[in-house]
């Protein structure tokens, strides 16, 4: 190791407190407590020297921005497509399709968006954002979900029971899936009803986790989360698609990812059949197609 | 029963790279700070201690809404960057490194203010009397009789840039490896219910919490009892 480095190591390897005083302490001070090494802690100190100086730029790297309604479906997708590539590094961060759009427009490094509407890459693509057409991929739809009730004998006009505490929905403003359950519950004539019990989740996933938890007594979430196994096993109801405006699901390349192979490899894999299978599996309609 | 996944220690590694950087950071910016506001009380100092302690009063999304303003690629940091060649700063590693900085500059500079007010300038001029240089003043004089100062500053910024959570989520997304520290992978894991990965990491994260008080604690009566 050249001198400063060795310096910075040397620095690093004391305990916190010690970093700025190079006088010498009389009694040996609690916190070493902390990093006396366990295995734990040494595996922690290692991996923090290492990473002190490392590089934070990747080669070979991906970065997807997901709608939360992907959350299950899209970590299947990922490891499929990592199969056949295993040297790329693949990484998603999921929030609703309205935040990652903001993210997008304010400099976020992501490579490839797949939102829940088809409207956010639009705006995108208008403001110069992107590098493709928006391309859709799926159509999403809303369902009633509880814990506590069973959904599958609800319909939103018992959304105005005396056994209805509270609503979760995401956010209206920025996650489709909000909108979209503010269209039904409007066409079902009781949005000014419900008022009161709604609860605002920042993205579908966090209402279907509120639904989840019992916190909120329903969820009106996507019917890709109330697909996976963990809240597969309560029942749904499914609103119809006449309810609400179409969950036209769209992704589109972004501009910083023009060059990027691993992007337009990804999203060619969204078309093959393995790909579909999972969407299909989570109740995603291919894209195009009318569902009722 | 305590296994942590790969993207666990990714936040792990994460969040320790910026707690250290903060802290070592902190206390380069801290030290003349608070040496200058213990000094003397004038309008200007009173005004410097208001903005150090603004972040103590503010909403996280106060800052980490003007932050992603100023240092994204609109903003006035932000364009600058990108003139000479530099990425802007939102959504970066970089990025949460100046929230973090910002957000816990109080808990850095006022226990240093509080050590080097308690001290008083009497040791420092006999030392400059003796012949002490300025930096001889601070290393032998300043230095070792603060130190329960600088234990409880580095302490309380690290631990409160652990805790971090808004500036963080606002500025910097979720990025995996690059802005998702260990407070985010928690609310991270708890959208996608993955209990579990929630429960392991907040146990942590209380545990490594109670002890950063614990020596806080320790030291800052240390420190009294040495003043009587």
């Amino acid at each position: 190791m050249t001198g400063r480095r060795a310096r910075i190591a040397e620095l690093a390897n004391q305990p916190i407190y010690c970093l700025a005083c190079p006088g010498n302490y009389q009694n040996p001070p609690v916190p070493v407590m902390i990093y006396r090494p366990t295995a734990v802690s040494a595996r922690l100190l290692a991996i923090l020297l290492l990473s002190v100086f490392a590089c934070t730029a990747r080669a070979n790297s991906l970065t997807i921005a997901a709608a939360s309604d992907l959350r299950f479906a899209l970590e299947e997708i990922v490891t499929a497509w990592r199969e056949q590539n295993p040297d790329q590094d693949v990484r998603v961060v999921y929030g609703s399709s309205g935040k990652m759009s903001t993210q997008i427009s304010n400099g976020a490094p992501y490579d490839l968006f797949f939102s829940a509407d088809i409207s956010y890459p639009q705006q995108l693509q208008a403001q110069g954002f992107t590098a493709t057409d928006p391309v859709p991929y799926a159509t999403g739809r809303i369902v009633l979900w509880s814990s506590i009730l069973d959904a599958s004998a609800l319909t939103l006009a018992d959304l105005t029971g005396s056994d209805i505490e509270h609503i979760a929905i995401a956010q209206p403003a920025h996650a489709p899936y909000g909108l979209r359950a503010q269209e039904a519950l409007q066409a079902a004539g009781i949005w000014e009803q419900v008022q009161s019990r709604l609860v605002f989740a920042e993205n579908i996933a966090q209402a279907a986790q509120m639904a989840e938890s019992g916190a909120a007594t329903v969820g009106i979430i996507a019917l890709s989360l109330a697909e996976f196994p963990r809240l597969a096993q309560h029942p749904y109801h499914l609103i119809p698609a006449s309810k609400h405006q179409p969950l036209r699901q769209a992704y589109v390349v972004t501009r910083r990812a023009d060059n990027n192979a691993a992007a337009l490899s990804f999203a060619r894999f969204m078309t093959t059949d393995i790909a579909r299978a999972v969407m299909a599996r989570y109740g995603f309609a291919p894209p195009g197609e009318p569902t009722l | 029963m305590f296994e942590l996944g790969p993207q666990d220690w990714q936040a792990i590694t994460v969040t320790l790279r910026l707690c250290l950087y903060t802290t070592v950071i902190l206390l380069f910016i801290a030290t003349p700070l608070a040496w200058w506001l213990s000094s003397g009380r004038s309008p200007g100092r009173v005004a410097l201690q208001a903005v150090v302690a603004l972040p103590l009063v503010l909403p996280p999304t106060v800052l980490g809404f003007y932050l992603l303003i100023v240092l994204g690629p609109r903003g006035p940091v932000g364009e600058a960057l990108e003139a000479i060649g530099l990425n802007h700063l939102a959504f970066s590693f970089g990025g949460i490194l100046v929230g973090s900085v910002l957000y816990s500059l109080p808990f850095a500079v006022q226990p240093l203010h509080q050590a080097f007010s308690n001290l008083g300038r009497r040791p420092v001029e006999v030392a400059s009397s003796l012949g002490a240089g300025a930096l001889d003043r601070f290393f032998t004089v300043t230095l070792p009789l603060t130190r329960g100062g600088f234990v409880v500053a580095a302490t309380l910024t690290f631990a409160h840039t652990l805790g971090e959570f808004g500036v963080i989520l606002m500025l910097g997304g979720s990025i995996p490896g690059e802005t998702r520290v260990l407070s985010v992978l928690i609310y991270d894991h708890t959208e996608a219910m993955n209990y579990d990965g929630a429960h392991r990491l907040s146990l942590l994260l209380l545990l490594f919490s109670f002890f950063t008080l614990f020596i806080v604690y320790t030291f800052s009566r240390r420190a009294e009892i040495a003043r009587i």
